[in-house]
Parts: structure tokens; sequence; C-alpha cells
């Protein structure tokens, strides 16, 4: 009958504390700064190009297979304002096949491909399932748009 | 004249199907039982719902890419799996794992080890009938814990946070306060887990002398981890085969005696108290320096040879039996899942029992089916 009564008592003694659970929809928890939603590219805001070169090595790294990434040459280049001869052409990445694991980020030479650490990197929800395979403008768009303070380790 | 019927009723045995999607599977787990009234007296387990080919996975591609697939095995306990993965491969390498790095994986296995179990704990109580109270119990201390790897590592379940040779990057500058913090909060919550069901009279009912497995019996179906130690059997890898750094640290092995239910939820329980005296140890001593060897090879290329590394995961022991024949991909990757070798057990736990009962003791071997399946 003790225990009984123990139970009892840490049952009433938790009512009486302030709840921990925050109501998802409405109220957002903080994400951390090294937060991995999916990955996005990043712009370079001098040269007004990506810093992506298109070098296949995160495609070649990728355990799922879900980026796909062609080059092509830098129209920049020849007018010398940019040093990078090469620059990716197209890039898809499928946020369906993606599994998050920081691969890609990791091989990647030029610090051009990071981890989505915002909210908009998870709520993702979409009807039909093509629209989770993302083109170079709209894996572009956060950091371009100055959305992101994107964490890559050093 | 009225023929005399035969006073005796005739019994017959009735097949139960459970699972795969009955809640108290703990996955897609699915058994056939077999009753006589209330009393079980066959059990027939099926598994491979959720086979994923984690094994082949890994072995199609090098040596950094197949650490996101040790995650999804034991999906509760995932740094033990990535440690046992990269020992293998630092063994095979011959790399050396910074002292820094060796004191980062100890904190994060045993924090793991502690959400694992207060994992146990809550599904335990639900198993037992204890609705819903014990599970948010362990999921509010386990949240705060999870708060700190997402902090560390950037993600919530599948880390992919170790890498042969060390981390992916260090810790943030604030870890340890970050730990230290937390560490009362679970000593509270383990507290208030211990008080509402360790004297409880309902959960002594359903838990002692239930499913019971002699000390002999448990080494002769190679059970691990809780589940041998709730028998009497003192063996833990970490204290009979030191890997990493365990040998540097305090701490006791809790151990039963009867092997019964009740045994199985106190050792888990005081498994997780000494994990934390572990992560206070480990905070008081961890070391500055570097998180990778120096000479990191840019492609991890293994000999020709085989290891078997193995640790002592929440569940028992995890280990990882990896066969080069050169190149940068292993030739075969064998995972020796705890979880597998535990529920092999189930039918000579559960035959005699009642009904009920069988949900307890399924639960009480803490399967993972991820882990089961691979």
């Amino acid at each position: 009958m003790i225990g009984i009564f123990k139970s009892m008592y840490i049952t009433f003694a938790t009512m009486l504390r302030t709840p921990v659970t925050i109501e998802y929809p409405a109220k957002h928890r903080d994400v951390p700064q090294r937060d991995r939603a999916f990955p996005i590219l990043l712009w370079d805001k001098e040269v007004d190009e990506p810093f992506c070169t298109g070098c296949h090595a995160c495609e070649r790294a990728c355990p799922v297979e879900c980026m796909t990434v062609t080059m092509k040459d830098n129209p920049l280049h020849a007018d010398e304002k940019s040093t990078r001869r090469k620059i990716v052409d197209e890039f898809w990445i499928d946020y369906g096949r993606c599994m998050r694991c920081n691969i890609c980020v990791e091989v990647c030479n030029f610090e051009a491909i990071a981890m989505n650490n915002t909210w908009a990197g998870h709520e993702l929800s979409k009807f039909d399932r093509n629209d989770l395979v993302l083109d170079l403008q709209q894996l572009l768009s956060q950091h371009k748009q100055d959305k992101i303070d994107a964490w890559v380790a050093e | 004249m009225v023929q005399e019927h035969e006073l005796e009723p005739e019994t017959v045995d009735i097949g139960v199907n459970m699972g795969p999607q009955h809640p108290s599977t703990h996955g897609v787990f699915r058994m056939v039982l077999t009753i006589d009234g209330e009393r079980v007296v066959d059990v027939e387990p099926h598994i491979g719902y959720m086979h994923r080919g984690a094994e082949k996975l890994s072995e199609s591609m090098d040596y950094r890419a197949a650490i996101g697939f040790q995650d999804r095995t034991d999906y509760l306990a995932q740094f033990m799996n990535e440690q046992a993965y990269c020992m293998a491969v630092e063994e095979l390498l011959e790399l050396e794992v910074p002292e820094r790095s060796e004191y980062i994986r100890v904190i994060l296995c045993e924090l793991n080890r502690v959400t694992s179990h207060l994992m146990f704990l809550g599904a335990f109580g639900i198993d037992l009938g204890y609705f819903g109270t014990s599970f948010t119990y362990g999921f509010r201390e386990r949240e705060r814990i999870q708060d700190i790897f997402e902090e560390v590592t950037g993600d919530r379940l599948m880390y992919a946070y170790f890498r042969p040779g060390g981390l992916a990057w260090d810790v943030p500058d604030n870890f340890v306060q970050m730990v230290r913090d937390v560490l009362p909060h679970t000593r509270q919550g383990l507290k208030d887990l211990d008080l509402l069901m360790t004297q409880n009279e309902i959960v002594a009912v359903r838990t002692k002398g239930i499913g019971a497995m002699s000390a002999e019996e448990s080494i002769n179906w190679g059970l691990s981890g809780p589940l041998l130690r709730a028998a009497g059997v003192d063996w833990d890898l970490r204290k009979d085969k030191p890997y990493s750094i365990y040998d540097r640290f305090d701490y006791d092995i809790p151990l039963g005696s009867h092997g019964d239910l009740f045994d199985r939820f106190l050792v888990r329980l005081e498994e997780a108290r000494q994990s934390l005296c572990i992560v206070e140890q480990a905070l008081d001593q961890l070391p500055d320096g570097p998180i990778m060897p120096e000479k990191m090879p840019r492609r991890l290329r293994g000999p020709e040879a085989e290891v078997y590394t193995a640790v002592e995961g929440a569940r028992g022991e995890y280990g990882v039996y990896l066969v080069s024949k050169g190149g940068d991909k292993p030739y075969r990757l064998k995972m020796r899942s705890p979880s597998f070798c535990n529920l092999s057990a189930l039918r000579d736990m559960t035959v005699g029992s009642y009904v009920a009962d069988a949900v307890a003791i399924l639960g009480s071997i803490d399967i993972v089916l991820g882990c089961v399946d691979r």
C-alpha cells in the first residue's frame, strides 16, 4: 500500500510543475546553430555567383545518390570577373532520398554546400513527391535572400 | 432412451496472432501465440518486416559514407553502433583516436545509454498497463539529453557524428556546462521513475517471478546486456573486455539474482545511474586537443584483414565483424545485434505464463526492430 501512495505522491507533485511541452504548430522552439535539415547551396555575394563549381565531389560521396550535378565553363571567368574557371550548370537534390548525413558538406572543397539550419528546412510537407526534387535556383534562393546563417565545421 | 453424453468437455488450443501492427510489440514484430485458456503454450516469432539490408548497403560504399546506416540499426542507442563500427574501421586501418575524441565518445555513449534506458523504463510501464504515466516521465527527461545531442551533432535521432579516426567536428564551447546542467534533472527523473514503480505493489505483482530465466539458460541462449546481468551473470564488456577508455572510470555493474522482469527493470534503472557517474567523471577529465589523428588519409583504404569489435550497447553486446579484401569498401560487414540474439530466447521465457504477461516479457527484452532486422 505504501508503494501506491508513493506513486500517487509523484503524480501529484508532477501535476504542480510547469509544463515542458510546446504547442508545436503555433510555437516553434529555437533550433541550434548546427541543426541539420537538408542541404542547400551557398551564394558568393562578392562575385554574384554560386560557390559551387560543379566538381561532382558531393555527388560521388553521397551514400544515397540523391544528387545530380553538371558543370559548365564560367562566363564570368572569360570577362575576368571571377576566379572560377568552371561553374555549376544544373544541380538537383532529391530531398525525399536525402538522409541528412552531412557527408556532402564534409567533402566539399569550396564550402559551397551547407545544411539548412532553420525551421524552413524541416517543414517541407508536399502533396507531390516530385516537388521534393529541388533545382539550382531553389537550392540557392535561401542563402541568396540572406535567410540563412549557415554553419560549416572547419 | 436418452443416450448418455460424455461429461468431459473437449478443450482445444487457440492460435492468436499478435502484430505486426500491434502497438505493444515495439515496432513491426509479429508473434503467433498458441494459448490454452489463459496460458501460453507456444510462441512463434516472425521477424523481417523492417529488413532494410543495412549490412549489404554498408558493403556497397566506402568506410566513411557507411556511417549513416549504423545509426539506423539500433535507433535508440545510435552512438554505440557508430562507435562499434568506427572501432572496427580504426582497428583495420590502424588509426589512433585522439584522447579528446575518446572522452567525447564515452560521454555521448553513456548519455545515450541513459536515453535508451529511460525509453525502456517508460515503455515498460505501458506494457504493464501503467498507461502513459511512466512513459511521459521517461520522455520528459529523455528530451533534455536529446537537446544536448542536437546541440552537439545537429540531429535529434540519426546523429552520424562519429567518424573513423575521431569525430566529425568538435563539441560546442559550452558543452561541459550544458551536460552538467542536465545531470541533476536526469537524476531526479530516474528518482521519480524509481518512486513511481519500484515499490508499487501492482508492478511487483505483475513482474516478480514472471519470465524468469536462470543464469545457465541465459548463457546458453547467448543473451547479453541487462538481460544477462539480471540473471546474475557478471558480464559487461566495459569491465571485462575494456575498449576505448572505460578502464579509467570508477563505476559498478548492477546485477540481479532471479532473472525475472523485476530484476531486469531494476538493473536498467541502476545502470542508467551508473552511466551518469561515468559521464561526471569523464567531464572532469575531458582534455583539450585535436579530434582527428594528425595523419588522416584522405581516402580510407584497408588492408586484407578481418576484425571483430564489440561494444556494450544499451541492449547488450553490439559487435561489428568486418572483412576487408583491400580497397575502400568492406567485403563483408556483419552486425551482431543484441536485440536479435536476446529475442531468440522469447519462447523459453514466455511458455507457461499468462497471455497478458507475454507483452510484458517482450517489453522486458527491450527489442528495437531496426536492430533485429537490420
